[in-house]
């Protein structure tokens, strides 16, 4: 018994050896890039947080208002993703297994568009306009 | 042992690229993400995870603020702080993206130093990263006290739908609880680049695998998904 949970050991230790090995060389070679990229995605992030702000800042009302703040909010999540998160180096296999299912939650997005309206209607048909 | 092996050679030489790569790495007998690590591909599958519990979260918000009959506060009131006798809308809001957004900077280059093997500079940036997540989680305790006290509850508010509170203390404290695992996973990595953990290869106290600096990468993943988190939430929930 004690033989057999030494062996199991040493095994388990030559194995993390190999693969501590085989992800460093990796990921040694995969993501390195100058601080100087960073540092001007952090800049961008800051003009497009402090445009978002200025739409609110502003008072911008309406469509303009939704425009502008969905695509300055994209752009944020955009450069995370790829610059920050490194998925820019990915290979498309993982980038879209990650980035895709994300995409489908549009579909739940305008079943609870459907439902909310009808909710809406459903109060104000049964229950009026007061509170 | 014969997946290690695998790992020695450069998994993705002579494979296509494109649909065509797509498709060769998905098929059978493959490893699906030919050069992620099982730890890298985990972390970016919880990421997704979580992507969903706060989608269903935002669109449970719109859901309600769509469908309700009493006009929804306006957060750019609601969140304004008085300064200097002047209102400021939603400046205690803008101040925590800056924070977060800060913090996610020092983490990428955290990274970038750990991948250098710069012990040094990796732990004080990521600590830098932690102080900056902690102010962050701060800032949202003040203004949960100060919402609190106006007297917001997740029942009701003096300005309207009372959907308001309880969308408000249910997305925004799901994330400051992320913001706060974040920090404390923060601090226990930089104890182990500062402690050189990842040169030694010295076991891990939790799962006594040796730890190499692809850890404070995916240590980073967690930290960023956290910032984008709050992009969607300060569009959706505070500009909206």
């Amino acid at each position: 018994m004690a033989e057999a949970t030494a062996h199991g050991q040493g095994q388990h230790g030559l194995h993390a050896v190999h693969t501590h090995d085989a992800t460093a060389v990796q990921a040694d070679a995969h993501q390195e890039h100058p601080i100087k990229l960073y540092l001007v995605v952090w800049a961008w992030l800051f003009i497009l947080s402090a445009c978002s702000y200025m739409v609110d800042y502003f008072g911008v009302h309406g469509y303009l208002r939704w425009t502008l703040i969905l695509i300055f909010m994209m752009l944020k999540a955009g450069l995370i993703v790829a610059v920050f998160m490194h998925m820019a180096w990915e290979r498309l296999a993982l980038a879209y297994a990650i980035i895709l299912p994300p995409v489908l939650v549009l579909v739940f997005t305008l079943m609870m568009v459907f439902e909310a309206d009808y909710t809406l209607f459903t109060r104000l048909v049964y229950f009026g306009n007061s509170p | 042992m014969a997946e290690t092996t695998v790992t020695h050679i450069n998994p993705t030489a002579q494979r296509p690229e494109g649909w065509q790569g797509i498709a060769a790495d998905w098929a059978s007998d493959q490893r699906a993400f030919k050069n992620v690590s099982w730890g890298k591909a985990m972390m970016w599958i919880f990421l997704l995870s979580d992507t969903f519990i706060f989608g269903c979260f935002l669109l449970s918000y719109m859901t309600a603020r769509m469908s309700t009959r009493v006009p929804w506060p306006n957060p750019s009131e609601v969140f304004a702080l008085n300064i200097g006798g002047a209102e400021i809308p939603l400046i205690l809001i803008a101040i925590m993206t800056f924070v977060l957004i800060s913090s996610s900077g020092t983490m990428a280059m955290a990274v970038n130093f750990g991948y250098r093997h710069d012990r040094r500079k990796t732990a004080i940036l990521m600590l830098l990263t932690a102080a900056l997540g902690a102010t962050f989680v701060g800032m949202q305790a003040f203004e949960w006290t100060k919402l609190i006290t106006e007297g917001v509850r997740p029942w009701g508010n003096p300005w309207g739908a009372a959907q308001f509170g309880s969308t408000f203390f249910m997305i925004t404290g799901f994330h400051g609880t992320h913001v706060t695992i974040g920090v404390i996973f923060l601090i226990i990595t930089a104890r182990k680049v500062w402690r050189g953990d990842y040169d030694t290869a010295r076991k891990g106290f939790f799962t006594s695998r040796k730890g190499n600096y692809e850890s404070v990468e995916i240590m980073g993943l967690y930290w960023h998904f956290v910032d984008l988190v709050w992009v969607f939430i300060f569009a959706f929930f505070y500009l909206w």
